[in-house]
């Protein structure tokens, strides 16, 4: 099966004649109509222009001229990233029905590496939550146990990549959006370096903190996504002008010698013994291949919590404002004047944990309160990125736990408190803007997946990626495929 | 009464930046094209659009801080200002607010012949919002139509102190802002069409007073007489006020020009909470010392300068100085047309009188749409001074050369409007009249000297106003004295 192989496994095939893109496009689009709804990965799915695309790339491998590594590949986006033509919903209901006339950047540079997008996927409205229970349209259901989540916010492009419903996707990590789904569901998920990729296109949450990274089946297949979408682009004044060299080509050199940073921070009260034995045997394996562990400090890390829930919702009540009913999307009829239509439309067309939070920004930036919540909250933000910086003045990379525990079930987690907790690894990172991924590193006694995350320092996604996959090469865990049946 | 008042001022200053495009978006800023044909996801504040500053726009921010004498800083930042409105795509406006682009600057003005500083606070930029087209008026339409053509066009707002102490001084400073944004191209000026606005502090306390009374902000100023009426208006609304013993409310009043008042648009109460927070979606704007010193190295002569070397190199009085400075083009039109006739006072006044009559407005477009250009203006100057023609004549062919764009000489030799000055084609009616006028000649004889008047109107009539009345006179002198 296609279906099966990873992204380079997949290119080679295609080189080899031994398969073509739209083969591989109808085998995803035939085990998406099939498997799709036990998973519910899927908002849209663009068969028809997956198809014409994929028969573009059948031509380019015929005459032997195919794009790069992505030509061809069947891939899926997260509903927060604009797609020209096609329906873009961020998974609100404030959104139904919202076209863009225009791509994201990353979305037009994989249309230029020839990659076949399947659809867009389901989210957490807005990216705001972790289990992508709060999207405005259904619940996405993970596919090592339909009756847990698959995290969030980029639920559906984690549990697409697990079940095979795409070879690789694209997802955005905010407060963990990618890493926590991804060891939620046993796949490899990589936000980079805050400003390595253009955020041109991607529906903001909070600005200073959104990243867009892929989900993949395999380490390599990581860095091949994120070589197709890292770069500067003029129409995203945050991203940066740092030069990106080429991850596949880094990615054997192992880790003999690295220093690998444990903070002792990430080993606390609360982290399910079931991960901390897995983590902790993850460690071994590394020293195993040579590199030199020592123990860190990032001091700062339980109030990284906090400030984030001042920062992301401040910055999201200013980005979610536009949403009015005055211009595209929702608009609730029969309004009196403007206002009643303001507080119709936002009122019928945004979840509860979206109004939580623009409630929250709104009061974190009224005057009055600025110093003491979002004023503090920088402050805070800035000792997190020291925190990391004093760290890796003394190690290469830092590896830790990416969640506290493995999938909850649906439902579990009813106080928006006890879900913020499960991000309290991811958002520091975030905060720092440092690049991390999350690597499969083994099961729990009930089968679900544990993940590895390993952190960088700024913009050397190299050296993550590196980490990771060694780490993969000396296991077996992303070899292991759910039971779906099908 | 309001004599015992002092009145305390400061305006608000937008001006509407000459860019070719918009602040923060490619699109274009040409006024008049259709609704919403000059937008983008961008400045329609589309999901997932992103800001990118018009390095332009910043640079006509830099050029007009050092003009006004501000201090430009070097770590600036764009904020946030919240609100909700349909005109504003985002419902927050991209501007600047604890770090502006440019602080502390001041502006001399001269009221009655008396030099006034006016301080300067900050001056930052910002984006534009769209426009909103009611069907019908606002209160009864039943709907609204949104045109973001407008919205994020560059605007620079310049804040100055609470200094100026009469109407006549705002009305100065503003004379004075716009004519320094006109002459450094980055604002075309135009009131009217609201590419510069104005809002004005208004507040008024008892002369002597240390503190400042409450204050009052006008808005919808749209011309430089409506800033006049509306702030005569406000200062003697506001003693009759106190003079009746109330209390000035803080609120912000919008002027009406059809009904000459102002009235309550909200009060301090209902004032909105902007809450500003830094942009988070465009880095720090890193403004260093090169970027200012080249930019300082482009500057032009500024208005002041140039009135004070008209005066001198051009022996001008002040009036003349001052009307002719206080628009770049037209003080580049007398400049043009002295260098080639070589008459300063003549080209000042031939500017002043006949042309600025003729011209809609002493703008760029009224000036640049001249149908006399400034030659042609000093060709007809020379041909005065040459005695060619006279200045009576002069006048009619001025008013032919504006109606058709002709040059003064092409006119004057088709016309035949040559002064004639050849004593020979003048001798014979000149001896004509001798002989038609023997009694007024015997009155000249006889010491009726003011006879000599109706000889000359007399040869002026027969050559139907060409003769040149000199060299008429000095014919007529010179033949009497033989008879």
């Amino acid at each position: 099966m296609l279906t099966d192989l990873t992204i380079h496994e997949l290119g080679a095939r295609f080189r080899q004649n031994d398969a073509t893109p739209t083969e591989a496009a109808r085998e995803y689009l035939d085990r998406i109509a099939a498997l799709d709804p036990k998973v519910k990965a899927y908002l849209t799915v663009t068969a028809e222009a997956a198809l014409a695309r994929a028969a573009e790339a059948d031509a380019r491998f015929k005459t032997g001229a195919p794009l790069g590594p992505l030509d061809g590949v069947p891939l899926g986006l997260k509903d927060v990233l604009c797609t020209r033509g096609v329906r873009t919903t961020a998974g609100s209901k404030i959104l139904e029905g919202f076209v863009p006339p225009y791509d994201a950047t990353v979305v037009a540079r994989l249309a230029r590496a020839g990659a076949v997008i399947l659809g867009k996927l389901n989210m957490d409205e807005f990216a705001m939550g972790s289990s992508t229970e709060n999207s405005g349209y259904f619940a996405t259901r993970n596919p090592w146990d339909l009756s847990r989540v698959p995290g969030g916010s980029s639920g559906g492009s984690a549990a697409a990549v697990a079940a095979d419903l795409a070879a690789a996707t694209l997802g955005t990590d905010t407060g963990g959006s990618i890493r926590q789904p991804a060891a939620f569901c046993g796949t490899v998920g990589l936000k980079p370096t805050y400003g390595r990729v253009s955020r041109y296109g991607l529906i903001a949450f909070a600005s200073s903190l959104d990243q867009i990274g892929p989900f993949a089946k395999d380490v390599e297949d990581a860095a091949l996504m994120l070589q197709a979408i890292a770069g500067h682009d003029p129409m995203d004044s945050t991203s940066a002008a740092v030069p990106v060299p080429d991850y596949a080509a880094g990615l054997g050199q192992g880790v003999e010698g690295l220093k690998v940073g444990i903070p002792a921070e990430y080993f606390i009260e609360g982290l399910d013994p079931e991960v901390e034995t897995a983590v902790r045997a993850a460690i071994e394996i590394l020293k195993g291949l040579g590199a030199k562990t020592e123990s860190v400090s990032l001091p700062h890390t339980e109030y990284g919590l906090a400030a984030y829930y001042v920062i992301g919702p401040a910055e999201a009540s200013s980005n979610l404002a536009r949403y009015d009913g005055v211009k595209y999307g929702l608009r609730v009829p029969g309004a009196r004047d403007l206002i009643d239509m303001y507080s119709r439309t936002r009122g019928a067309g945004f979840g509860a944990e979206v109004k939580r939070r623009v409630m929250l920004g709104t009061y974190a930036l009224s005057a009055g309160y600025y110093d003491a919540y979002y004023g503090k909250a920088q402050k805070v933000r800035t000792l997190v990125q020291r925190d990391f910086q004093k760290a890796f003045e003394r190690v290469d990379v830092i590896v830790a736990p990416t969640t506290p525990s493995a999938a909850f079930r649906t439902g579990e987690k009813e106080d928006p408190l006890s879900m913020y907790l499960n991000d309290v690894f991811t958002i520091p990172v975030n905060l720092a803007g440092l690049p991390g991924v999350s690597v499969p590193a083994g099961f729990t006694k009930g089968g679900l997946p544990v993940g590895l995350q390993v952190i960088g320092k700024a913009f050397d996604e190299a050296a993550v990626l590196r980490t990771a996959k060694a780490y993969e090469g000396a296991t077996e865990w992303h070899k292991k495929k759910p039971e779906l049946g099908a | 009464m309001s004599g015992e008042y002092e009145v305390v001022i400061g305006l608000e200053v937008h001006a509407q930046l000459l860019t070719r495009t918009k602040m923060f978006c490619g699109c274009p800023t040409a006024f008049g094209a259709p609704p919403n044909t000059q937008t983008c996801p961008v400045c329609q504040g589309m999901p997932g659009s992103l800001p990118v500053i018009n390095r332009r726009a910043v640079e006509f921010g830099i050029k007009t801080a050092l003009a006004i004498g501000c201090t430009v800083n070097a770590d600036n930042r764009f904020a946030r200002k919240h609100y909700y409105y349909p005109d504003m795509p985002k419902n927050y406006q991209i501007s600047q607010y604890e770090e502006p682009l440019a602080v502390h600057g001041h502006l001399d003005v001269e009221v009655g012949g008396a030099a006034r500083r006016i301080g300067i606070e900050r001056l930052h930029l910002e984006e534009d919002v769209g426009k909103l087209i009611h069907e019908g008026n606002l209160e009864t339409a039943q709907s609204s139509q949104v045109d973001f053509n407008r919205a994020g066009l560059p605007l620079m707002e310049i804040v100055s102190k609470p200094d100026m102490r009469a109407t006549e001084e705002a009305g100065a400073y503003l004379r004075a802002l716009r004519a320094i944004v006109v002459y450094l191209g980055v604002c075309d000026g135009n009131m009217e069409e609201g590419s510069l606005r104005c809002d004005a502090n208004i507040s008024l306390r008892k002369r002597g007073a240390a503190e400042l009374g409450t204050k009052v902000e006008i808005k919808n100023m749209n011309s430089f007489r409506n800033v006049q009426h509306a702030l005569e208006h406000e200062i003697k609304r506001q003693a009759r006020a106190l003079d009746a013993g109330e209390r000035i409310v803080q609120e912000t009043r919008l002027w009406d020009p059809d009904k000459g008042h102002t009235v309550s648009m909200r009060s301090k109460e209902f004032a909105h909470d902007y809450r500003y927070f830094p942009e988070p979606d465009l880095p720090p704007l890193d403004v260093e010392a090169r970027w200012v010193e080249a930019v300082r190295a482009t500057l032009p002569e500024l208005p002041a300068a140039r009135r004070a070397r008209f005066m001198e190199i051009h022996a001008l009085n002040a009036y003349d100085a001052d009307l002719l400075t206080g628009s770049r083009v037209l003080a580049d039109y007398f400049e043009a047309a002295v260098a080639q006739c070589g008459k300063p006072k003549a080209a000042a006044n031939w500017i002043i009188n006949e042309l600025l009559r003729e011209l809609p407005g002493d703008d760029e477009r009224a000036v640049a749409a001249c149908p006399v250009p400034p030659g042609n203006l000093a060709s007809l100057i020379t041909l005065i001074e040459d005695g060619t023609i006279s200045g009576k004549i002069a006048k009619d062919v001025f008013e032919k050369m504006y109606r058709s764009g002709e040059d003064a000489r092409s006119i004057v030799s088709r016309e035949g409007l040559t002064q004639v000055a050849d004593v020979s084609a003048l001798g014979s009616v000149v001896d004509q009249v001798l002989t038609e006028h023997a009694k007024v000649v015997q009155d000249y004889k006889a010491g009726k000297k003011a006879a000599l008047g109706f000889l000359v109107g007399q040869v002026m009539k027969l050559t139907a106003g060409k003769a040149s009345p000199g060299v008429v006179n000095s014919l007529l002198v010179e033949k009497l004295s033989k008879l």
